[in-house]
């Protein structure tokens, strides 16, 4: 009997544990400034956010080992918190809520996917909270979703998905010759689901048609049917905006089918796990980018020096883009007129010109959505090779 | 009893209102009370009535979405806060009629085949919704507004809760646990057992359908993929660890789930642990606190397998707590066998 | 042959592959809850582990294909005996809902203690060489042969030692009446721990077989199929051998089919409400029977 009171007042303990552990906080430094970042270490993309924090970890590194940062006259460190989203939207909701309210984060950098992105930023526009996603390309992340207008706290660093779309239709109709396109994709997810309606949409304003619009859900990991379907129609070139961990078997299966079509993917194809995935089956395939190793800037080899060194590995476009956004961050805190998120987020959308490793990022009035480049890259090897770039 | 409640009303209004605790454990409280209200409705089913039902996260998508579709699409901005009951209330009449589909092949259909039917609905459920583009399909609904508060969920908490309860302790109640015993037998005695099972599901779906409302406006985003199976087995897990047949056990299992999932954060271990010199703080941080994120995910199965070996049923067993029984059932009751306020009656212990 | 016969058949050897895999899962569940009327959520993460299994043999140990499923098969055979001994032996006067969610712990455990270990997805090596023929407009690859192959042999095997062995007949005796085994010399530790041994083992082999066939493999692959898997066995009516066979290849056959004829989006839709239908009509699956219940 006493064993079952016992029992029961683990609740209360657990209570208070939890009360304990958020009031009473580590000495909080006033000295140190707070910038959460939401990153994908589990789920679905790990390796998205694996190359997004070592990213946020070394740019915050650089400038603590600089001596920290000046805002409205007083030198401060940075102090860096990562949650973990999972790839999931409800953790990104919950994530974001924790970072905002309990750990009291100036701004917040993350999530990538959009599947992440555009919660978060729901939470952020709410709590007035300055958010700038490095890779989520979907419009719907810097848009009020009622109103349709653009929301005022939350920023991005890459291009958004209409514009790659474009870039992509007109890739493959001018330089690939196609006519004709099969499409598959998740429509379970926002990036590759607008991303394949958006080509479709360019493709056949620019006269192409597109023969096959396949759909599969995420977690699915046999496509035959579908691709049998896509290899009936014989389409010109098959266009697969997915996740670098789909694109592997899908690639495979394709090929396994018969499919010798050229593959064109979205910049969700990025990561260098994508060839470990595929054993070859995406050889010569093309996709769109941020940023490309080769035809780097001396800012840009400086980072891939940097991150080469302390990580091991050359960074990929989430890395790149992750490095840029606290770099706009940091930016817009130098400008500010106090470490306070309100005027954070006002400095944010006066920056303009800002050069980063991505290239030039400036925002126009009243939007987060910056104007840049896209490079066109090819899988050749074990590595990703650029092709060209394409301007807006 | 009542003099608890208003002190817990109180206490409920003044914690935003004067910010007693820190958003994100308000956030956390919320949380608590939501999943009282799903364990404690599952627990009618699956512990009262003794069916293995895995539907539970699709009424809880029905309530979230058709409470979140009228907030967002149906009510004007201004109504939002004065109309909110409405919206949940609507949101768990639409589930209950859900919940009323599913009670049918339970007629003849009972144990593992039960389980697979609420299943193949909770499937359904979630397939439809990610079907249907005009309610975000796939993606979901994000920018739902923030109309769930502290007071709400307390009210509705304590609210489905005496519902429950009532039914339980009512001649319905004593039906449903008729049936788990022996449903031929029950049949036989009388009891009406169509009805029954209809009223026990339809009250089940009804609050679990509440609850997703309360849930979709606290998360501010609902999508079809939040309400799948794991969603389910949560709710399952909080249940069977809390102990079936109890109120209080869903009440206590809800509770522990919910606080020991988010106390295993890395986060929130280090700032618990940060007063520790940094002599002993770093190595902790580094080896242990930094991988609590993937170490959580395998010490809490664990410790439920663990749970499960030595306490078969549950935190509670089949007891409840003394001040859930009403007062006419007590006196039935021998007062040696009870201690600290809770009672093995009103529950046969059978195997 | 004409296009339009091509293609259905070229959708019908996808629907063999896709039930042939199901089925080596869906018999697991079977046998499990025949014996001990327990349903083995863990199961499908047993698959799981019989596909990293694989990977690993065929990457760290670089052994080639043969090897490596027999090292899948016993690995998981003797994980799946671990799980029964562990977590679920004491568990066996207990509530059987107990059992159930004690199952589901364990399968979470498995989950993320592989993920502990692979937080990335890893490509299974090609251990098969993989020859693609075309008959008349259809594609067959030697892999799928195999995988068609190899199942039905192994159903085969099971199916002998189930009805016309003295193990199997034990094991059919448990399932009857457990009460009785030990009164005729039997041991039922052994014969439920040979019961789960087998199970697991026709889980690793389906598991060595999916690595194959989709070489990107992560900690989570078990869940959905282990599910889908448990719906086959049900269908065909849970606890009968052959019924698990069947179930899992109707399964596997309206996947396929619904995918070709609708946008996938409705393929789980359909598939469940299939399902839903048929457990209504025949609640007790297709070779299943209703057991007496005595009042």
């Amino acid at each position: 009997m006493k064993t079952r009171l016992a029992l029961l007042l683990h609740v209360p303990a657990l209570a208070a544990t939890l009360a304990a552990a958020g009031c009473g906080d580590r000495a909080r430094d006033d000295d140190t400034l707070r910038i959460g970042a939401i990153v994908e270490m589990t789920g679905e993309m790990p390796a998205v956010g694996a190359s997004s924090r070592n990213a946020a970890e070394l740019a915050v590194g650089v400038l603590n080992a600089a001596g920290g940062i000046t805002v409205a006259g007083k030198v401060y460190k940075v102090e860096l918190l990562v949650e973990d989203n999972a790839a999931k939207p409800d953790q990104s909701a919950a994530a974001a809520n924790k970072l905002i309210t309990q750990d009291n984060v100036l701004a917040i950098v993350g999530p990538n996917a959009s599947l992440g992105a555009i919660p978060a930023s729901e939470i952020a526009e709410a709590s007035q909270t300055l958010l700038i996603t490095p890779w989520s390309t979907n419009p719907k992340t810097t848009l009020d979703n009622r109103t349709g207008l653009p929301k005022k706290y939350v920023f991005r660093a890459c291009f958004t998905d209409p514009f790659q779309g474009q870039v992509l239709a007109r890739f493959i109709m001018e330089k690939l010759g196609a006519k004709t396109a099969g499409v598959l994709y998740d429509v379970a997810s926002e990036a590759p689901k607008s991303q394949a309606e958006l080509f479709r949409t360019t493709f056949e304003e620019l006269g192409g048609s597109v023969v096959a619009f396949e759909t599969y859900t995420t977690g699915d990991r046999d496509f035959s049917a579908q691709l049998t379907k896509i290899k009936s129609v014989n389409p010109d070139v098959v266009f697969l905006p997915a996740y670098y961990n789909d694109v592997g078997l899908i690639a495979q299966q394709a090929r396994r089918q018969g499919i010798d079509q050229p593959l064109v993917g979205s910049d969700a194809w990025s990561s260098p796990e994508l060839i470990k995935l595929s054993e070859g089956a995406v050889e010569g395939a093309y996709f769109a980018n941020h940023y490309a190793a080769d035809i780097a800037t001396p800012t840009a080899k400086k980072f891939i020096g940097a991150y080469q060194e302390k990580y091991g590995n050359p960074p990929d476009d989430v890395a790149a883009l992750t490095y840029d956004s606290f770099g706009l961050l940091f930016e817009a805190l130098r400008s500010a007129s106090a470490p306070e998120r309100q005027a954070v987020r006002d400095a944010m959308a006066t920056v303009s010109g800002y050069t980063g490793v991505t290239g030039e990022i400036r925002f126009s009035p009243g939007s987060g959505d910056p104007v840049k480049s896209a490079v066109i890259m090819q899988v050749k090897g074990d590595r990703f090779t650029w092709v060209m770039n394409a301007a807006p | 009893m009542p003099l608890l409640l208003i002190g817990g009303m109180t206490l409920a209004l003044a914690i935003p209102r004067f910010n007693l605790f820190n958003n994100y454990v308000q956030m956390l409280l919320m949380y608590v009370g939501i999943n009282i209200i799903l364990a404690t409705s599952l627990n009618l089913v699956n512990g009262y009535m003794g069916e293995f039902s895995l539907a539970h996260a699709g009424f809880m998508a029905v309530g979230a979405y058709t409470s979140a579709l009228l907030t967002m699409h149906v009510l004007p901005p201004e109504t939002h806060a004065a109309l909110f009951p409405l919206a949940v209330l609507a949101g768990g009449a639409v589930t209950s009629l859900l919940g009323l589909a599913v009670a049918v092949p339970s007629f003849k259909v009972r144990g593992d085949y039960l389980a697979i039917i609420t299943l193949a609905f909770l499937m359904i459920v979630k397939s439809a919704l990610e079907n249907i583009d005009a309610i975000g399909g796939p993606r979901g609904i994000p920018g739902i507004p923030r109309l769930t508060s502290v007071p709400w969920v307390f009210a509705w908490t304590v609210a489905l809760v005496w519902l429950i309860r009532n039914f339980v302790y009512s001649r319905y109640g004593r039906g449903v646990q008729a049936i788990r015993e022996d449903e031929i037998a029950s049949d036989l005695m009388s009891v009406d057992t169509r009805r029954v099972k209809i009223l026990a599901f339809m009250l089940s779906s009804f609050c679990a359908g509440i609850a997703g409302a309360l849930f979709a406006h606290l998360l501010q985003f609902i999508s079809p993929r939040v309400f799948d199976v794991v969603k389910t087995t949560e709710v399952l897990i909080m249940v069977y660890l809390g102990g079936i047949a109890s109120i209080g056990g869903s009440i206590l299992g809800a509770a522990t789930y919910t606080l020991l999932l988010e106390i295993l954060r890395p986060s929130t271990v280090a700032s618990l642990l940060s007063w520790l010199p940094p002599g002993l703080f770093d190595p902790l941080n580094k080896y242990v606190i930094s991988h609590l994120g993937v170490l959580r995910m395998i010490i809490m199965p664990l410790l439920l397998v663990l749970v499960m070996i030595f306490w078969p049923r549950g935190i509670m067993g089949k007891r409840e707590f003394r001040m859930f029984i009403p007062s006419r059932d007590r006196k039935a009751h021998r007062p040696d066998s009870s201690v600290g306020g809770m009672s093995n009656h009103g529950v046969a212990d059978s195997p | 042959m004409n296009p339009q016969t091509a293609y259905w058949l070229q959708q019908a050897l996808n629907a063999l592959q896709l039930g042939s895999i199901y089925a080596l899962i869906a018999l697991g569940y079977s046998m499990v809850y025949g014996t001990l009327s327990m349903i083995n959520f863990a199961h499908g993460d047993v698959f799981m582990v019989g596909a990293f299994l694989c990977f690993l043999a065929g990457t760290a140990l670089g052994l080639p294909f043969v090897p490596t499923l027999l090292l899948a098969m016993c690995g998981a055979a003797l994980l799946g005996v671990a799980i029964e001994r562990l977590a679920y032996k004491p568990l066996r006067n207990a509530p059987r809902v107990s059992a159930i969610i004690t199952a589901l712990g364990v399968g979470l455990f498995l989950e993320n203690l592989m993920l502990a270990f692979y937080p990335y997805p890893q490509n299974v090596p090609r251990l098969l060489e993989n020859v693609t023929w075309h008959l008349g407009g259809v594609s067959i690859s030697s892999l799928q042969v195999v995988i068609i192959g190899l199942s039905l042999a192994l159903m085969l095997v099971l199916d002998h030692v189930v009805h016309r062995t003295p193990v199997g007949m034990a094991m059919r005796a448990i399932s009857w009446d457990k009460s009785y085994v030990p009164l005729m010399g039997i041991s039922v530790n052994l014969i439920i721990s040979i019961t789960f041994a087998i199970g697991a083992g026709l889980a690793g082999a389906a598991g060595t077989m999916y690595g194959l066939a989709y070489p990107v493999i992560d900690p989570y692959m078990g869940v959905l199929i282990g599910w889908k898997a448990f719906i086959a066995a049900v269908v065909g009516g849970i606890g009968n051998i052959r019924g698990a066979m069947i179930g899992a290849f109707i399964l596997g056959g309206v996947e396929i089919m619904v995918v070709a004829l609708l946008p996938s989006t409705y393929r789980d839709l359909v598939v469940f409400s299939l399902l839903l239908a048929l457990i209504i009509v025949r609640p007790h699956g297709i070779l299943g029977q209703p057991r007496v219940q005595k009042v």
